[in-house]
């Protein structure tokens, strides 16, 4: 009994294990939370590559070096992983790392469950790219796998690809919940709801929208196994299903799903916005109450994505009407960001840059998604470049530029280094160049009418896309300044101070640099 | 135990196992919510009639004919991918009245030298129209079977609703036959 007591209280302070197992069997938010980045990186930049497969097919007209049926493969792997694999286990890792340490708790309050909710991920996807060795090939029905593509004419390998989203789905709903019921439980005493840092509100709000979304695609998925092996017609109008009813489900998870993928990046920008401009954030519970109503809001605009469907008046205007309001919230927060700049005491670090270019590219994002809700224009828009240029610019400087930000600003509480500054502008403004390159000559590719998911295109359109495969190119190539800054800072460089940047403020500036493997096991008071 | 203390060997208490459980209550009613969208998706159109969806057999009742007015009613034949079917109907468009009880004739043909099963999916144009359009036989209420070589002519015995808004002249009723053959009953 000695030994075992005496063994137990050891375990607060002896670091983690050594060799591989550590990772295998590790409990710790922080190694956790580094797995998840590490694993989103390399899926971002196989999703990369895959990007720039399509890019370097589409610098000319006319197909050069791939076969339209592998560009297809090319197009919906890359979409899938990037959603899945890239944006959203990063979103996952960063919680993981930042949660508790913003609350002042010791750990997440599931550690198993979280140690289950990474491990499933890396056979999900393993699962998911071996399809494009198969005879068969990957999946290629776009990631929205629209049926009947993906049941009547889908390739045999779209099985792997259910089970796949299974899997994920599965990873995906237990991290959620963890970051619930460690939000709900494991609060320092005095961090009332309103206190939160903005990251976790985000979180906590995000974390209800992947509860109630994602048992929804595995349920649209269960389906088309069932019509695919088991002779159901959910979506078969030969036995009395409809294909139009795919989208509506499919929507449903889908439209939740991309303010998944911003809304921890509006918490983020809001944690470094105010660090920077060395002001509180302006406005903290108008951008509690505007994510709320982004949540809520996203239930019930699911058709805009389908106004050509064949809906009818009433449902256009009611989706249209909806949609538009989503501006509103979101108006919301832009101001609130730019009054938190406002007089402010403002310095320029990458993370900084990185939140500000955030701030002016996703609302070019917001503006194109607020001309694609109008429904009589839709009509012209849909299916074009102009909605790849609005989802990628809502989703690259949005989404991704929030996590890099994130990374910047936090890398020297985990690494206990600076980052080199120089290097770290130099990988900002390449990523900011190359990104415009890329995605805002869609905008007048797709309204000129060029589709999209198509491996060829009329000879008008070819500048422009020359342009942007060199801009996706520049963008690519500039990630690997990013991962080589990232490796070089965890093996030196300037020591960081605890608080580490002037103008922070939180909970997780309170510990040592870097951060100790446990932390808050004796849980801080929050005035 | 010290109320204050939150030291990790807390985090197994009950309160977050609570949490957790009806989290994932939570889940497993968002998938079933999932499926329960299918029959959801259907009642929905029916009640609004917003899919063009027409209701099933209705019984035949002797109705007030308006005669005031008379209503062009097209029908269109559409083969789905891949189904060889000869399928036409067999006048392009009539005239009538609203209320008044009408039989039209659809023809299919089975080329092939397999027997086959043949089901024709119905949807109204402008979608508005679909839930004035009584039917009380159809050939696409069931499945059509066609020996090889066969051909029939299907009915459609049908009357628009003298409710029919004022602004409808034209309604186009369109059939599109799909192979049921994965489907037989």
């Amino acid at each position: 009994m000695t030994t075992a007591t005496a063994s137990h209280d050891d375990h607060g302070h002896h670091g983690p294990a050594k060799g591989i197992m550590r990772w295998v069997l590790t409990t710790n938010h922080k190694d956790i939370g580094s797995m998840y980045l590490w694993f989103s990186f390399a899926m971002l930049l196989t999703g990369g590559v895959m990007a720039l497969i399509v890019r370097a097919e589409l610098f000319q007209p006319g197909m050069q070096l791939i076969r339209p049926e592998f560009y297809n493969q090319m197009t919906t792997m890359h979409g899938l992983i990037m959603v899945f694999g890239a944006i959203m286990p990063a979103f996952v890792g960063l919680a993981n790392w930042m949660v508790p340490l913003m609350i002042g708790a010791p750990d997440m309050a599931l550690p198993r469950m979280n140690n289950w909710s990474f491990w499933i991920l890396p056979f999900a996807f393993g699962m998911l790219l071996f399809t494009l060795f198969t005879e068969a090939g990957a999946p290629n029905f776009g990631w929205t796998f629209y049926a009947p593509l993906s049941t009547t004419y889908a390739p045999s390998s779209v099985t792997y690809f259910i089970f796949g989203v299974h899997m994920m789905g599965i990873s995906s709903i237990m991290g959620a919940i963890n970051i619930i019921v460690t939000i709900l439980n494991l609060r320092a005493p005095g961090m009332t709801l309103m206190k939160m840092p903005l990251f976790v509100w985000t979180w906590f709000i995000t974390a209800y929208l992947l509860v109630a979304v994602m048992p929804v695609l595995a349920g649209v998925v269960t389906m088309m196994l069932m019509d695919i092996h088991y002779g159901t017609a959910f979506f078969d109008a030969a036995g009395g299903g409809d294909p139009v009813l795919f989208q509506h489900v499919f929507w449903f998870f889908g439209h939740p799903e991309v303010y998944i993928m911003i809304l921890p990046a509006f918490g983020i920008v809001s944690q470094i916005i105010p660090t920077f401009a060395r002001k509180p954030l302006f406005g903290y519970a108008s951008m509690v109450y505007a994510t709320s109503s982004i949540a809520f809001l996203s239930f019930i605009v699911w058709a805009h994505h389908m106004f050509t469907v064949g809906l009818p008046l009433q449902t256009e205007l009611f989706f249209m009407y909806a949609t538009m309001l989503i501006a509103i919230p979101t108006g919301v927060k832009v101001f609130n960001w730019v009054s938190t700049m406002f007089r402010g005491s403002m310095t320029f670090e990458t993370p900084m840059l990185f939140a500000i270019a955030f701030v002016v590219l996703f609302t070019i994002g917001g503006f194109s998604g607020l001309m694609l809700s109008i429904a009589p224009a839709d009509f012209q828009y849909h299916d074009t470049y102009f909605v790849v240029a609005h989802f990628h610019y809502v989703l690259v400087p949005g989404a991704l530029f929030g996590i890099i930000a994130g990374v910047y600003y936090w890398l020297p509480k985990w690494t206990g280094h600076y980052y080199n500054e120089n290097l770290g502008k130099f990988h900002f403004w390449m990523s900011f160049i190359g990104v415009n390159i890329t995605f805002f000559p869609m905008h007048f590719i797709g309204l000129a009418g060029m589709p999209r998911r198509i491996p060829d295109y009329a000879l008008q359109f070819a500048d422009f896309n020359a342009i942007a495969t060199v801009g996706a190119f520049i963008f690519g190539f500039s990630q690997l300044i990013f991962l080589f800054l990232l490796i070089k800072t965890i093996r030196g460089g300037e020591k960081a101070t605890d608080r580490v940047w002037e103008g922070a403020e939180g909970l997780e500036w309170t510990i040592p640099s870097p951060a100790p493997y446990h932390t808050f096991a004796e849980p801080p008071h929050v005035k | 135990m010290n109320s204050n203390s939150s030291k990790p060997d807390d985090l197994s208490g009950s309160k977050p196992k609570n949490t957790a459980l009806k989290l994932v209550l939570a889940a497993v009613a968002m998938f079933g919510f999932g499926f329960a969208l299918v029959p959801l998706y259907d009642v929905f159109c029916e009640l609004t009639g917003i899919n063009g969806k027409t209701a099933g057999p209705v019984e035949r009742v002797e109705q007030w004919v308006d005669t005031s007015r008379t209503i062009t009613v097209q029908f269109i034949t559409t083969n789905n991918a891949g189904m060889p079917w000869e399928f036409e109907a067999l006048q392009e468009e009539i005239e009538m009245h609203p209320g008044a009880w009408t039989q039209v004739e659809f023809w299919a043909l089975n080329p092939t030298a397999n027997d086959m099963v043949g089901q024709a999916v119905p949807s109204v144009s402008p979608s508005e129209a679909a839930e004035y359009v009584q039917k009380t036989e159809c050939f696409c209420f069931d499945q059509q079977t066609l020996k090889a070589g066969e051909g029939r002519k299907m009915p459609l015995i049908f009357s628009l609703d003298p409710e029919l808004p004022a602004h409808v002249k034209k309604v186009t009723m369109s059939y599109t036959l799909f192979d049921a053959g994965a489907f037989a009953k």
